[in-house]
């Protein structure tokens, strides 16, 4: 079993990841690696989590979400209502129960919407039911109706702006544009503390190799061997008997799961979860991550995530402006030259990478 | 014919009639087979061939008529996957193998097996299964590949690997669109002996413009013309008949 999750490359990845789980909060400690860097390499992580939960729908699946962004950000949204719950009375306005947003805006009492949250465990369970819900009930009634390709990518795109013009709305409930920030401990821990930072740091690490690891179990199934099958020739994988719609729901929701676990790690380390993590641009800067990477390689994804998170982190401090310019470069230059992703460099492996096709994808 | 309804016919097309955009692609068709049967369908260009097999396969529906399957399902309600858990096997015109994945794989996959979504995750290939791979692949002479991505194999292979997930299937009804396209004589040879290996343990269609090989298999030929049966017989019965011969050299 183990031998057929740990491929080398992924074996070396769970080495790489786990010399940092332990290396990063003791070379923090020790004084040689900055305090602002460990929520920042926190961050990273959490990227690197959604690309890998977008690869195992597109890379595997075929399915190119470009709302993938809106299932983070609804785990993100449901660890800082819980977050912002437990600031209990030490907010602004000093009230016990309602979050500053709502006493400003007059408003009375908790909606219902926010009954529960002052739990850990239900905010935890909602980071992942909610967007679990969500993608089940989309992808129900898109892939029944057997919407495919860029149709289908498209509607997901509608999805995360839908929600984007509604977070921004006061009246919503979730603390509108500002969205919600201003945390000030989870469970007890300070979130400014330097232990409590390199703590989410850790539990970023192991939760993206508990996701690789799950994926690389779905993908090396035969259930994984189906959703390959599906990507490469949908129509004949149903003349086989498979239902094609039952495959693609699974991958969907279990992809959106993950997602939100990891914009529920997400927001503790940034410190503010607000709409703009709906922006359309948000989701699709994630397809561009798989695609640096190498999609349908789950690592790939991974280390997509993390090269053009960190480069983007370098650049907006050095040269703002070329940000944007550099990453179109970044894009034409791999797609050009690597068509397996920065990962092709490192052997192409056994893995199920994209061929020419029997059939045109719709 | 009526004498077939729902006793003995395995497959039951009663006056079936699809139009598409006012073009009638099937226009009363009735068409019956027996389990076991070998039934070679010949027609030219636009005759309703390909139509005909969508309908079986619930992947188009009919506008009116019946179709059953086995006397008692009623086809015209399922979709392909339904019908090919029934039971029917398909393989298309233009081989369709999953490229990026193994010979062998390709076979699994086609292999007779619970489908659902949590029945794959957990499977693990069975000892009587790997057996029976190892029987498919020799049949399909792919033994020594069985490792290489199908993109890698030439046409004929891909044909031939397509028949081989057909029986992996195990249906009780294989519809075999252009089997011979592309072949060399011998190659062509061999699958038609092949098909008559297969008919008697599953019903077998063939549609195919290859008179030679359609002599070949020596079976009932239905020709098939503006979306309807027009004659039905032997290889020679049919080809004396003077609507075929008027079809098929124009009028």
């Amino acid at each position: 079993m183990l031998s057929r999750l740990l491929d080398p490359r992924t074996a070396i990845f769970m080495a790489i990841m786990a010399a940092l789980t332990i290396g990063v909060p003791v070379l923090n400690g020790a004084g040689l690696l900055p305090d602002y860097l460990v929520p920042l390499l926190g961050k990273w992580l959490c990227y690197a989590i959604l690309a890998v939960a977008l690869d195992l729908v597109w890379g595997y699946a075929g399915i190119l979400s470009l709302g993938h962004g809106a299932f983070f950000a609804l785990g993100g949204y449901a660890m800082g209502m819980h977050l912002m719950r437990e600031i209990g009375p030490r907010g602004v306005y000093g009230d016990p129960i309602l979050p500053d947003f709502m006493v400003f805006l007059n408003w009375k009492e908790l909606p219902w919407f926010w009954l529960g949250f002052d739990s850990f465990p239900f905010a935890l369970l909602m980071a992942m039911l909610v967007p679990g819900l969500l993608a089940f009930v989309f992808g129900w009634l898109a892939f029944r109706s057997r919407v495919t390709g860029v149709y289908l990518s498209i509607i997901t795109q509608a999805m995360t702006y839908a929600l984007y013009l509604s977070f921004f709305r006061n009246e919503m409930g979730f603390g509108g544009n500002n969205g919600l920030t201003d945390f000030k401990d989870v469970l007890g821990f300070d979130l400014q503390s330097g232990s409590t930072r390199a703590g989410l740091f850790v539990l970023s690490a192991v939760l993206l190799m508990l996701t690789v690891l799950v994926c690389r179990a779905v993908v090396t199934s035969k259930a994984g061997k189906v959703l390959v099958a599906v990507r490469d020739a949908e129509s004949r994988t149903r003349f086989l008997g498979y239902r094609v719609e039952g495959y693609k729901l699974f991958v969907f929701v279990l992809s959106a799961v993950i997602a939100g676990l990891a914009g529920a790690l997400y927001t503790p380390q940034v410190g503010i979860i607000n709409p703009s993590e709906f922006a359309p641009a948000e989701s699709i800067m994630v397809v561009i991550w798989v695609a640096i990477g190498g999609r349908g390689t789950l690592i790939g994804a991974a280390l997509g995530a993390v090269l053009v998170a960190a480069m983007e982190s370098w650049l907006t401090g050095v040269a703002p402006e070329l940000w944007l310019f550099a990453l179109g470069a970044m894009f034409v230059l791999v797609t050009l030259f690597l068509p397996k992703g920065v990962l092709g460099l490192f052997g192409a492996g056994n893995l199920p990478a994209f061929a020419k096709r029997s059939e045109v994808p719709a | 014919m009526n004498a077939l309804r729902t006793t003995e016919a395995l497959l039951y097309l009663d006056d079936v009639h699809r139009s598409f955009d006012g073009f009638k692609a099937i226009n009363g068709l009735s068409f019956a087979m027996k389990s076991g049967e070998l039934r070679a369908v010949i027609g030219p260009n636009g005759a309703g061939k390909t139509t005909m097999m969508d309908i079986i396969t619930g992947k188009t529906r009919p506008d009116t008529g019946t179709v059953l399957w086995d006397g008692s399902v009623d086809l015209t309600r399922e979709d392909e996957a339904d019908t090919a858990r029934l039971g029917i096997g398909r393989k298309f015109q233009k081989p369709t193998v999953f490229e990026t994945h193994s010979v062998e794989d390709n076979l699994l996959l086609a292999l007779k097996d619970d489908r659902g979504v949590l029945a794959t995750l957990f499977a693990r290939t069975s000892k009587a299964q790997a057996a029976r791979l190892d029987e498919l692949l020799a049949l399909v002479r792919l033994s020594d590949r069985r490792k290489d991505l199908a993109a890698n194999l030439s046409h004929g292979q891909k044909q031939w690997l397509e028949i081989g997930m057909l029986l992996a299937q195990d249906p009780k009804l294989l519809l075999v669109d252009e089997p011979a396209a592309g072949m060399t004589d011998d190659e062509t040879m061999r699958t038609a002996d092949l098909l008559k290996d297969i008919a008697g343990a599953h019903a077998v269609v063939v549609v195919e413009h290859d008179m030679e090989f359609v002599k070949a298999l020596g079976c009932r030929v239905t020709v098939l013309h503006q979306g309807s049966v027009l004659a039905e017989g032997s290889l020679e019965h049919v080809s004396a008949d003077p609507r075929v011969v008027e079809v098929y050299l124009g009028r």
